[in-house]
């Protein structure tokens, strides 16, 4: 910490931490971001000139009048030294090779399943299952505010590990999505506690 | 005439970097920038992006909203933020990655939460 990089005032320092959004298209990911973020959600189309252009087509039947091209983030002030980041990944297969970058860092990842599409999420949670290090909760979002499956069937379409807490939530409201990210940190914390500090 | 037009900004965005696609500081989406000591005859020096990116880091700045502000993709913000920062006009906030094992801090982020306006 010796480097002169370092600011004079120390008390400028302020540590930004990051929570992943995923799922498959139309889950919900912009909806919960949107939901607890201080910020409009900000579409980081910019990043992919290169890799995405035209949009996807959204299934009429799902309400979803916005089209995602790339991904969603907002942005939450936790303390002033604090701040939190909500990046919704990009539900497209094609942006895949993201996954990886944007998931580097996070404290951990909200996979978010609707259960009348639940395929729509199995490849999220494949990917947190055997492709990332990055701990993750999975929630059903209760888009009519009720669950239409109970959570054990939910866990055995999944094919979930018992171990992998699974949740509801409204992706909506904001207490409910800030529930599930709570769920999140705490379950980091005790695989941080189990593992034990390096 | 779209595809050229395509094209010509993909190659301009890597050559402002010079090619370069690699960062030497390690720089995540939600990385944190400021600048401590604003220089505005500096600032004067700097090629237009690079320029861009010291005016809007004046105020504390993630990487991801520096992209979005400046329609500029993430990569080459990464890289032009690590020339900034070699220089020392721009300061890298650690991330919480640094401290992911730290339960204070993961405490601080669950107390957070937890006083969310519902």
């Amino acid at each position: 910490m010796g480097s002169r990089n370092y600011p004079l005032d120390t008390s400028s320092l302020t540590i930004s931490a990051k929570i992943v959004l995923a799922g498959g298209f139309g889950v919900g990911k912009t909806t919960s971001v949107g939901s607890v973020s201080e910020i409009s959600p900000l579409n980081t189309e910019a990043w992919m000139t290169e890799a995405g252009e035209g949009v996807d087509p959204v299934d009429p039947g799902s309400g979803k009048t916005t089209t995602t091209v790339a991904m969603d983030f907002g942005r939450i002030t936790l303390h002033p030294d604090l701040v939190l980041y909500l990046f919704g990944t990009p539900g497209q297969a094609r942006f895949w090779f993201l996954w990886d970058d944007l998931c580097r860092g996070a404290l951990g990842a909200v996979v978010l399943v609707d259960t009348r599409r639940i395929e729509e999420s199995f490849a999220a949670v494949n990917y947190f299952e055997n492709d990332s290090d990055v701990p993750f909760i999975v929630a059903v979002n209760m888009f009519d505010g009720r669950l239409t499956h109970d959570l054990d069937e939910v866990r055995e379409a999944l094919a979930l590990a018992p171990e992998v807490p699974l949740t509801t939530c409204d992706a909506r409201d904001p207490g409910s999505t800030a529930k599930a990210l709570q769920e999140l940190v705490s379950y980091t914390m005790n695989l941080s506690v189990s593992y034990g500090a390096p | 005439m779209i595809e050229t037009a395509m094209r010509s900004r993909r190659v301009r965005a890597y050559a402002l970097t010079g090619g370069r696609t690699r960062p030497r500081h390690h720089l995540l989406v939600e990385t944190l920038v400021s600048v401590p000591h604003y220089d505005p005859q500096f600032s004067a020096t700097l090629l237009p992006e690079s320029q861009a990116l010291y005016e809007l880091a004046r105020e504390r700045i993630s990487l991801a909203e520096l992209s979005v502000h400046l329609t500029i993709p993430l990569g080459v913000i990464r890289v032009l933020i690590s020339d900034l920062a070699a220089q020392e006009m721009v300061f890298i906030h650690p991330t919480g990655y640094a401290y992911q094992h730290d339960p204070i801090i993961l405490e601080r982020i669950l107390d957070g939460l937890k006083e969310l306006p519902a």
